[in-house]
């Protein structure tokens, strides 16, 4: 028994059929439980007012958009070594659901923001780094694509990653180097995980949990749905052919 | 390698205009930024090294489409692919030659732009240094998106998509040491990690470049 069994598509659309419904199930739980919890049962906050609650959306959404970057690096390095189908469809699969994270959570940062900073947008490092994140999803799904050869574009997206990557946490730094140089960024971050009390600390979990299981559901029915059309697409030309 | 650099530079010279054609579109954006933000000079100093950074980066953008697209129209890309030259010198050659044909030209005219937007004096030195460090990277990276793009009838679009986000830290960097000479403070940091990224493209990309020009090959 080993991990790389589930390569193959069968198994892997057989095992996901049978796990799917409770992930899925588990995630709206999680999700409307946390949501709910955060957002009637705990308490305003004493100088953000109620605006402090789309915390629940925001750290989520913002943690999965880079984790959701860090599973397509991981997917397409088992590409590119092991020539795994399912892996390349995983990593293609997952980027859509990266950057729609990412938009909830620059839009739900301004949304804060704008009552708090008293600005929709600002340079902050953060900000802008999640905005170069966004630019990059934006260029590995616009590349995806482009190309009509499914191996050729799983070749090239999985090596746009790889070196995408290594640009994006340069970028990081960069960013943070730039904004010190102009003004002074920390009265601008707030580090949620260490300022939040036990009351705010246990909805934020659940809702991080919630929003983990929403990506692997999207990811699991996205591959699944990429192998069914994939396998569509040979039966057609199949049919042609004979 | 000598002779496909040779060849390059020859074509930039003689054949499709592609040699001036990055000049002549720095000095337009230049032309066109006092237009849009008006004539105030010191408004214009302020922002100098960071409009010519802006304008270098996308003089070179406007040129990578040309690195392998015409290679690879007249098929000439592909005999390269079998000659004994490995796919990653074709790839460093290429870049080196767009470099030359793009970066210097860009690197030698920022000066004599600077003035037309009231660069102040300590500036020019600094930003003639960080441009001349960061070009390479550009032109290096350029040529992996260029290489990425090949194959797509349409990839001009799709490239400037591709490669701008990785242009974001040589610009942060490359503005910052320029702006940072023309106000006469430290430059040391952002020139150093600018070399730095210069240094690690140039070595490492290449790779990347050659792999993406043999899957697009095969």
């Amino acid at each position: 028994m080993s991990i790389w069994e589930y390569a193959n598509p069968v198994k892997f659309i057989r095992t996901t059929d049978l796990v799917l419904p409770w992930i899925a199930a588990a995630a709206v739980i999680c999700l409307v439980g946390g949501l709910c919890w955060g957002f009637f049962f705990t308490p305003d906050d004493y100088r953000q007012g109620s605006t402090v609650k789309i915390f629940y959306i925001h750290v989520p959404a913002a943690m999965m958009a880079i984790n959701a970057w860090a599973m397509m690096l991981i997917a397409s390095l088992i590409w590119i070594v092991r020539r795994h189908h399912v892996s390349a469809l995983a990593a293609r699969a997952a980027a859509p659901v990266g950057a729609t994270f990412t938009v909830i959570a620059l839009a739900t940062g301004a949304l804060w923001g704008q009552p708090m900073w008293g600005t929709w947008w600002a340079w902050d490092p953060r900000l802008t780094s999640f905005l170069v994140l966004f630019l990059f999803y934006l260029g590995y799904m616009a590349l995806w694509s482009a190309i009509e050869n499914d191996d050729t574009a799983a070749d090239l997206t999985s090596i746009l990653c790889l070196v995408g990557s290594v640009f994006a946490i340069l970028s990081r730094y960069a960013v943070l180097f730039w904004n010190q140089g102009l003004h002074q960024g920390a009265s601008l971050s707030m580090d949620a995980e260490e300022n939040v009390a036990d009351v705010f600390w246990y909805p934020t979990l659940m809702c991080i949990a919630g929003f983990v299981l929403l990506f692997v559901a999207l990811v699991f029915l996205r591959t699944q749905t990429e192998i069914r059309a994939r396998r569509a697409r040979a039966l057609l030309t199949r049919e042609r052919l004979t | 390698m000598i002779a496909l650099l040779l060849r390059d530079l020859r074509l930039a010279v003689r054949a499709g205009g592609g040699f001036g054609l990055g000049l002549a579109f720095f000095l337009i954006v230049t032309v066109l930024v006092p237009l849009g933000v008006g004539p105030q000079t010191a408004l214009l100093a302020r922002i100098a090294p960071g409009v010519l950074w802006i304008g270098a980066l996308l003089a070179c953008l406007l040129s990578l489409d040309r690195i392998f697209a015409l290679d690879r129209e007249d098929g000439s890309l592909d005999l390269l692919a079998t000659a004994p030259l490995p796919m990653e010198g074709i790839a460093f050659v290429k870049a080196l030659a767009h470099w030359i044909t793009t970066g210097l030209p860009l690197v030698a005219a920022a000066p004599l732009l600077g003035v037309l937007l009231n660069l102040p004096t300590p500036g020019y030195l600094w930003l003639l240094v960080s441009l001349a460090l960061g070009t390479p990277a550009l032109s290096v990276i350029g040529t992996f998106g260029a290489a990425l793009t090949v194959g797509l009838k349409r990839g001009g679009l799709l490239l400037s998509l591709l490669v701008l986000p990785l242009y974001v830290p040589t610009l942060i960097f490359g503005a910052e040491a320029a702006r940072r000479g023309a106000e006469g403070m430290d430059v040391q940091t952002p020139l150093l990690m600018l070399a730095g990224i210069s240094a690690g493209a140039v070595a490492l990309l290449p790779f990347a470049s050659a792999a993406v020009l043999r899957i697009n090959l095969r």
